[in-house]
């Protein structure tokens, strides 16, 4: 099928502001939005630049607006979107070069919730921790992310407020947080309840909506509300 | 622009960070990737891990190594199989200290699964022997090795492009040229100790589960600075890619009972396989698969798939320890995994090839293994060699942290024990001619063009089933397609993320890697595990138990051999 694909593009080599280029191209209906990318950059227009790298949904390169909604281009096939798509940057990083934004505030964000486990005990030797199925199911939702920003830069109070921490930095706690092994909860609990914090979020679910691995992102950022509340 | 480190490590998957984890803290060390860490191909690992914990039945590492051993038709080393199997356990309990979410037995043990060649008593039938994390194992241990690597603080450079390897006229390896993806500005790392964990090349296949950035960079690179690369003709294909996109989809979903069918509902694994069944390994399993197709037994309009049935698995199982892949085949199929069979082909998925390496990671250069010094490997990049001919499912996963920390370790204790040896003059000269002739060509050869020619015969002639006539007509496809290369010409002349640029790079990278297994493929004759010689159908141990190393020369690629290394097990015939 012809599809037309309208790619707001900036070359900060060449360009003073960002511009729409539309292209045309023949895809099939069951090729992901990627391979109308592809299509471009390799037979029309080379200069066409984003990221990409599974081409299947797990590496979290390729999050874009697409038709005004942020989406992994790998994971969204033509014929669920239609034969026009408007492709756009995610919003609230600075833009490098059409596609590609700055991801370095998102990784700095995502470091300082101390992403890793935190056990002030020496673990037994020559076997695991222990841990009960029920206990490992608390947090099975959270180690999902993909840390590809979908969520983030969904988020209208990211986009206003440069202070907020943003969702997958909550999803990312979260993931430790409720982690029967680590010790670590309480110091990012303190963090998640600054004025930077989980109280920033108004619920909207645009996080939820977003993420291509379905995790339930409005969920966790209230349970660890829940947990600032009642301690639980 | 010129940085000083004790060592670096080239790549952040498996490998890569495993070593960076090793090095932090005790050494000035540094991570140089391509990508942002958690892009790595690592993450779409799937089914587990292999570890002879003996968690939910009896198992033992020597099983394991036998497995191994027999899995990789007899062509590992079995000094390296040894360790492979032994330190499995130790370094699966170690991510488990680190963090690693694993799935849990009721009594909070890691739990494991079946999988493909992994047997009880030396192949009494299968054993539970991976341990896993529902079907993103590799996307945990990606994730928390690089959560380690955070609290340690690990210096990274994200996006950064390796274009080149340093080494001096004494033979020693001391840095690397890199170029920023940013900016396009060309540094100069020098460091006493190279650790490369830059991974595979299944992208110069049409169909195959690898990333786009999974190029040979490192392999390609060495290559040309006339290091060996050994056994490069093994390349496997897994049995279960989705139909046409060929996206992974694990077999662990054997591991949890799924079983292959023909177009006739027929469980055609029963007849080659009596034993394991569907969990046979890879390079059977795969061979059986297109023989089906070719005797017109596959599904759809063209015949051409064999499907995976999951609808059997009790209720719950595919939520519980299969998600992804669900989530895959109903994203990219329409299909309900529940109540409809999927449609799968094989799809390239791992070469067993690489920089040959000792058990330490050190790269090796000759028959004799002599060391080249400051140069390391570890992962896909690497042939330590302990996958042979036909790596066994899981154990590439092994293969990561068990010699991703050896390399590690040892090159704390190179760096301990060498000076920094100064740089040859105009170190960076190589790689910024490579890229300034690229980009001065204004007309020329479309990249993409090459690269689907690649693919497309690569598959036809160089896949599941080889003939020496496909083979030689390959060879000759490929040095045509390497002239073509040479006049390449790219849209983007701008320095600024110029992924034009590195596309050009990788294709020429895919190229060396597809030269050196057609000649390592039309060299052997014999089939042995993943290489299979339709002209030449059985293995030969008297002329062939050997490993091929490839060199680049002046008069074209030289092949020369070196022994495989035999301890515990005698080769025998290969029976599931």
């Amino acid at each position: 099928m012809q599809v037309t694909v309208k790619v707001l593009r900036f070359n900060p080599e060449l360009d003073s502001k960002p511009h729409y280029e539309t292209y045309t191209v023949e895809q099939e209906p069951s090729d992901r939005v990627l391979d109308a990318l592809n299509t471009i950059k390799w037979h029309i227009d080379g200069t066409l630049t984003y990221r990409r790298s599974c081409a299947h949904g797990v590496c979290g390169s390729d999050a874009m607006r697409i038709n005004g909604r942020n989406r992994l281009a790998c994971k969204l096939l033509i014929k669920d979107v239609g034969s026009t798509i408007t492709i756009e940057p995610i919003l609230g990083f600075e833009v490098i070069k059409d596609l590609v934004v700055d991801m370095e505030p998102f990784f700095d964000s995502y470091k300082r919730i101390k992403p890793y486990l935190i056990n002030h005990d020496a673990p037994p030797v020559g076997r695991e921790r222990l841990q009960s199925p029920e206990d490992r199911e608390r947090f099975d939702d959270t180690t999902k992310c993909i840390l590809c920003a979908c969520c983030t830069t969904s988020c209208p109070i990211v986009w206003t407020n440069e202070e907020y921490v943003g969702p997958a930095t909550i999803v990312q706690g979260h993931r430790f947080i409720y982690d029967s092994r680590d010790q670590g909860g309480q110091e990012r609990l303190n963090m998640l309840n600054e004025r930077s914090g989980v109280w920033r979020c108004r619920t909207i679910f645009n996080c939820t909506d977003a993420c291509p691995r379905g995790i339930k992102v409005t969920l966790a950022i209230e349970q660890v509300k829940r947990t600032l509340l009642t301690g639980e | 622009m010129y940085h000083r480190y004790d060592a670096l490590v080239i790549g952040a998957g498996g490998a890569g960070l495993m070593a960076a984890a090793q090095l932090a803290g005790k050494c000035k060390s540094a991570v140089i990737s391509k990508l942002y860490p958690p892009r790595s191909h690592t993450g779409a690992a799937q089914g587990g891990i292999a570890a002879a914990l003996g968690n939910v039945e009896e198992d033992h590492w020597v099983w394991h190594m036998f497995d191994t051993v027999k899995g990789g038709d007899y062509l590992v080393d079995q000094d390296a199989a040894e360790v492979l199997a032994r330190e499995a356990i130790d370094a699966v309990i170690e991510m488990e200290h680190m963090g690693l979410p694993f799935n849990r037995t009721p009594e909070g043990k890691i739990d494991q699964r079946r999988f493909g060649g992994h047997t009880r008593n030396f192949g009494e039938g299968p054993v539970r022997r991976a341990c896993y994390s529902a079907d993103r194992t590799g996307h945990m241990i990606l994730y928390t090795l690089y959560q380690t690597c955070i609290k340690h603080d690990v210096e990274f450079f994200d996006e950064f492009h390796l274009l080149d390897l340093i080494l001096t006229d004494d033979g020693i390896c001391n840095g690397v040229v890199a170029m920023e993806v940013l900016t396009g500005e060309i540094h100069v790392f020098h460091a006493k100790a190279i650790i490369l964990a830059t991974g595979g090349y299944g992208r110069a296949f049409q169909v195959t589960s690898n990333a786009m950035a999974a190029t040979g960079d490192g392999m390609s690179i060495a290559f040309r600075r006339g290091i060996p690369l050994e056994d490069m003709e093994f390349y496997q294909f897994h049995p279960t890619g989705i139909y046409r996109k060929g996206i992974l989809l694990t077999e662990g979903a054997r591991g949890e009972g799924g079983i292959l069918r023909n177009a006739d509902g027929e469980r055609f694994m029963e007849r080659y396989a009596p034993t394991l069944k569907d969990l046979a390994p890879r390079d059977m399993v795969s061979r059986f698969i297109w023989q089906e197709i070719r005797e017109g037994r596959g599904g759809g309009p063209n015949k051409d798939y064999v499907t995976l049935d999951l609808t059997h698995l009790p209720p719950g199982a595919l939520e519980a320890k299969l998600p992804d892949i669900t989530d895959f085949v109903e994203t990219y199929l329409g299909i309900d995994p529940h109540v409809e069979p999927i449609p799968i082909q094989p799809t390239a998925h791992y070469a067993m090839g690489g920089l040959p390496t000792d058990v330490e990671g050190r790269v090796t250069i000759d028959e004799e293994n002599t060391i080249l010094p400051g140069l390391y490997a570890a992962g896909e990049v690497a042939c330590v060699s302990v996958h042979g001919a036909n790596r066994l499912g899981t154990n590439s996963l092994v293969d990561l942290v068990v010699f991703g920390r050896r390399a590690g370790r040892h090159a704390l204790q190179y760096i301990a024990e060498n000076e920094l040896a100064p740089l040859p003059p105009e170190p960076e000269y190589r790689g910024r001619a490579e890229v300034a002739n690229i980009m001065e060509r204004t007309t020329g050869e479309n990249v993409a063009d090459i690269r689907q020619d690649l693919q497309v015969q690569m598959m036809d002639k160089a896949s599941v089933f080889r003939t020496g006539e496909g083979l030689r007509e390959i060879e000759r496809i490929v040095r045509e397609l390497k002239d073509r290369f040479h006049h390449v010409a790219i849209n983007d002349k701008g320095s600024v993320f110029n992924m034009d640029l590195l596309e050009a790079l990788e294709l020429g990278y895919l190229l060396d890697c597809s030269e050196a297994l057609v000649a390592g493929a039309v060299a052997r004759e014999e089939s042995r595990g993943a290489h299979m010689r339709e002209d030449f159908p059985d293995r030969d141990d008297t002329n062939w138990l050997k490993h091929t190393l490839a060199y680049r020369t002046s008069g074209g690629l030289q092949m020369r051999y070196k022994p495989v290394v035999l301890t515990r097990f005698e080769p025998k015939e290969r029976k599931y």
